[in-house]
């Protein structure tokens, strides 16, 4: 096995143990998803309408509607949660273990951004399985489809993730960012409301959340769940993948970065 | 060859200087105990060698690799312990080893291998498989040192390892330093701000403001244990 390999299961072993011995933050990522689909969900069925939009080819509930923007959801704060333990291991030392290591450090941050993914893919199949139980059956394929949508927008995610970790210098900046960037992703988003709603109150909000990344990979989960494929999202993910995983690299390179930028002679 | 050469390094934080064109070298089997007051400089010094940092001014060159040009060949030289704790506690200590040793790019046999061994040269066969947090911290201290060892490293650098623990601890990690560098020919870099670690024989660099104040041999600096005085002298002197 090359040394990046053994690295990569490695850092997978680590954070799958971490995973087994956190029960508390497994709960914690599932208990969110499933109040917003089973309270907040069950309360606005009655209020909001949706009419038949692709993927869709019949008239869904809302509980339907709003999983995939759920799923996202699962993958956005546990990217947030991975970025504020990033934070806090460069700040109480393990991070500068993980740096020092022989190894490219764009390697070594992209092994740590893809262990973070794949928790947070078990933690969305965890929901879908509640959800299931729950009474929300998807097309069976859709369960398989909805794979390889996952880990593009948890790399997605992630990225964004990195990078915020990367220009963070203290642990207590990170929760007022956090809130600044989590809920207006959210909420500007097709996780909770079609476009074609938002437009009805507002253009400019719609337009917002056409622009918004995180919309697409609401809808490349969205059309995965259907066992079909949204082209455009797939694109717009990538592409947001790869501009914040390079301003991430950029971030934590110790010549160039903005760790060091303050440290330059 | 000299396992580490620093030529010329200099580093600011904006315009406050950290570090002003600093030289010096570590040979095989040396203990090198870089002496400095809170704020002397040490941690950037360190983060520089660790390329946490890097400088534009300045060469650091480990077992004749230049760590801004070869840095994966420099840093698989190196091992490290640094001032805070980077144990997961939550692992054991057999698997906090193996974590380090893919790090590095060691088979998991080899891993096992190695880890035992150096488990034994810091009299802690007996605790492999115990959770990490249930060790003291004099025990964790070691285990730092036993996981930077695991690859086999030439130079050694520990970063105030001996900061929280008793009396009876330091006396036995710093105890177990110099046995590395004595018995396994190993170049130790050791920071620390406790003049009391240091014997005769080791050499001192005695660090100051960014600047390197005295080089050499501890006896030839100051005879007869006057180390701690001299040290004390020579930096509120300087800062005066």
């Amino acid at each position: 096995m090359s040394p990046y390999l053994r690295a990569l299961s490695a850092i997978l072993l680590r954070e799958a143990l971490r995973f087994v011995t956190q029960r508390e933050r497994f709960l914690a990522a599932l208990v969110r998803p499933l109040v917003w689909l089973i309270v907040f969900a069950a309360g606005f069925r009655a209020a909001l309408g949706l009419s038949i939009t692709p993927p869709y080819q019949t008239y869904i509930t809302y509980e339907v509607y709003i999983v995939p923007g759920l799923c996202a959801m699962i993958q956005l704060f546990n990217a947030m949660q991975s970025a504020l333990s990033l934070v806090y291991d460069r700040e109480m030392g393990s991070m500068r273990l993980l740096l020092t290591a022989p190894l490219p450090r764009w390697w070594l941050l992209f092994c740590k951004l893809l262990a973070g993914v794949l928790v947070s893919i078990l933690q969305v199949y965890a929901f879908l399985g509640i959800a299931y139980l729950y009474g929300i059956r998807l097309p069976l394929m859709g369960y398989v489809w909805v794979l390889p949508a996952l880990l593009a927008s948890g790399l997605m995610l992630g990225a964004v993730g990195l990078f915020l970790a990367s220009t963070i210098r203290q642990l207590e900046n990170f929760a007022g960012v956090m809130n600044f960037v989590i809920f207006p992703v959210f909420f500007l988003s097709t996780a909770l409301y079609p476009l074609w709603r938002m437009a009805e109150s507002s253009r400019l909000l719609r337009d917002i959340c056409a622009f918004n990344p995180f919309s697409h990979a609401v809808e490349l989960i969205r059309f995965a769940l259907y066992a079909r494929l949204n082209p455009d999202a797939l694109v717009w993910v990538a592409l947001t993948f790869a501009i914040f995983l390079a301003l991430a690299l950029w971030g934590f390179d110790p010549a160039r970065g903005i760790m060091t930028r303050k440290a330059r002679p | 060859m000299n396992a580490l050469d620093v030529t010329g390094l200099s580093f600011h934080y904006g315009r406050k200087e950290a570090l002003q064109s600093v030289s010096f070298s570590v040979m095989p089997g040396e203990f090198c105990a870089l002496l400095g007051p809170n704020g002397a400089g040490k941690s950037t010094l360190f983060a520089l060698l660790t390329r946490l940092f890097v400088s534009r001014q300045g060469r650091i060159a480990v077992m004749g690799q230049d760590l801004q040009t070869s840095p994966r060949a420099a840093l698989a030289c190196m091992g490290v312990v640094f001032q805070q704790m980077t144990l997961d506690l939550d692992l054991s200590v057999a698997r906090n080893l193996a974590y380090f040793g893919a790090l590095h790019g060691l088979s998991r046999r080899e891993s096992v291998l190695r880890a035992a061994e150096v488990l034994e040269r810091l009299d802690m066969a007996e605790r492999a498989g115990e959770k990490t947090r249930a060790l003291n911290g004099g025990h964790r201290r070691r285990l730092e040192i036993a996981r930077a060892l695991m690859h086999r490293p030439r130079l050694l650098l520990l970063d105030e390892p001996t900061v929280g623990l008793d009396a009876r601890a330091r006396a036995a990690i710093t105890a177990h330093v110099h046995a590395l560098a004595r018995d396994d020919g190993i170049a130790v870099l050791w920071a620390t701000h406790l003049v009391d670690e240091v014997a005769p024989d080791d050499t001192v660099l005695i660090l100051h403001k960014g600047h390197i104040l005295q080089h050499g041999r501890a006896a030839d600096i100051a005879p007869q244990n006057r180390l701690p005085a001299h040290f004390m002298a020579l930096t509120e002197d300087t800062a005066a």
